[in-house]
C-alpha cells in the first residue's frame, strides 16, 4: 500500500515551519541525507510561502483561506503537492521564469519557483484565474547512493 | 528569528541565529534596518553561521539590504554561511552582488 500524508492549514506564515518540517518527517523513512532533507525543506517552504503571500491578497474569504499539502511515497520517489483555493496565476510560464516576481516593492526576489525546481527532480504548476494553484514535486530520495 | 550585532572598529556584524523564511523575515528586516540607522558604521558584515535554515524570501531580505547600504556606499559582506545558506546564495546567483569573505 502506498503510504500518503494530507495536511490541511490556514495560509499563515507561521505554518511554513511546520509545513516544510512535517514534510520532511514524512520522508525519514525512505533515509534521506542531510542535503536531501533541507532540499526538500526548501522546495516546500518556496511552496507554502507563493500560497501565503500570493494566493489569498483579499482578507474577506467566507471560509479561512487554506493551504493543502498531500505527500505521498512510493519506493524511493517522494511526491509533495502543495494547492490553495486562492486568486491562481494569469501567466505559469512567466511566473516560473527566475527573478519574475509581482511584489518588487516587497523585497520578493523572484526565486522560489526555480529554487523549487533546482531542489527537486520534477516540477509541475497548475493554475488558473481564480482556480487556486497546484504545485506537484518530485523528489527521488537516495538517488546518490542507488 | 533572535538576532545580535556587535561593531567592531566601524564594522556593522549581524548574528541572526534561527530559520529565516517568510515568518522571520519581517523581524529580520525590522531589526537590521533599526541599526543601520542608529549605529555608526563603514562597511556591514552578515555573519550566517547560525541560520540553520533560508529560502528564496531570505534572498529578497539580503538583496534589500544590499541595495539600501549600497546608495550609501557602503559594503555588504556574507560571512561563515552554514552549507544550507551557502547552497541558496549560490544557486540563487546572489554571490554575484555580495562577497563572501
Amino acid at each position: 500500500m502506498k503510504n500518503y500524508l494530507k495536511l490541511t492549514f490556514p495560509a499563515l506564515s507561521e505554518n511554513e515551519s511546520f509545513a516544510r518540517n512535517a514534510v520532511a518527517a514524512f520522508a525519514v523513512r525512505a533515509n534521506p541525507t542531510v542535503e536531501e532533507t533541507e532540499d526538500l525543506k526548501t522546495a516546500v517552504s518556496e511552496a507554502v510561502t507563493n500560497a501565503v503571500v500570493h494566493a489569498y491578497p483579499q482578507k474577506d474569504f467566507d471560509a479561512p483561506p487554506e493551504i493543502h499539502i498531500e505527500a505521498d511515497l512510493c519506493g524511493n520517489a517522494l511526491t509533495v503537492t502543495v494547492r490553495d483555493e486562492g486568486v491562481g496565476i494569469a501567466d505559469v510560464e512567466a511566473a516560473l521564469q527566475p527573478f519574475f516576481t509581482t511584489k518588487e516593492d516587497d523585497e520578493r526576489s523572484g526565486m522560489g519557483f526555480t529554487l523549487m525546481q533546482s531542489f527537486t527532480d520534477g516540477l509541475t504548476v497548475t493554475s488558473a484565474p481564480g482556480a487556486g494553484t497546484a504545485v506537484r514535486m518530485i523528489k527521488f530520495i537516495g538517488a546518490k547512493n542507488a | 528569528m533572535k538576532i545580535a550585532f556587535e561593531n567592531k572598529h566601524n564594522t556593522l556584524i549581524a548574528y541572526p541565529d534561527g530559520e529565516l523564511d517568510e515568518c522571520s523575515s519581517h523581524s529580520l528586516r525590522e531589526a537590521l534596518d533599526h541599526e543601520f540607522r542608529s549605529e555608526r558604521f563603514n562597511s556591514f558584515v552578515m555573519n550566517m553561521s547560525r541560520v540553520s535554515f533560508m529560502d528564496s524570501t531570505g534572498i529578497g531580505v539580503l538583496l534589500g539590504r544590499y541595495k539600501l547600504l549600497r546608495s550609501k556606499n557602503i559594503p555588504f559582506y556574507v560571512e561563515a554561511p552554514t552549507p544550507v545558506v551557502d547552497k541558496i546564495l549560490r544557486m540563487s546567483g546572489l554571490y554575484q552582488v555580495i562577497t563572501r569573505i
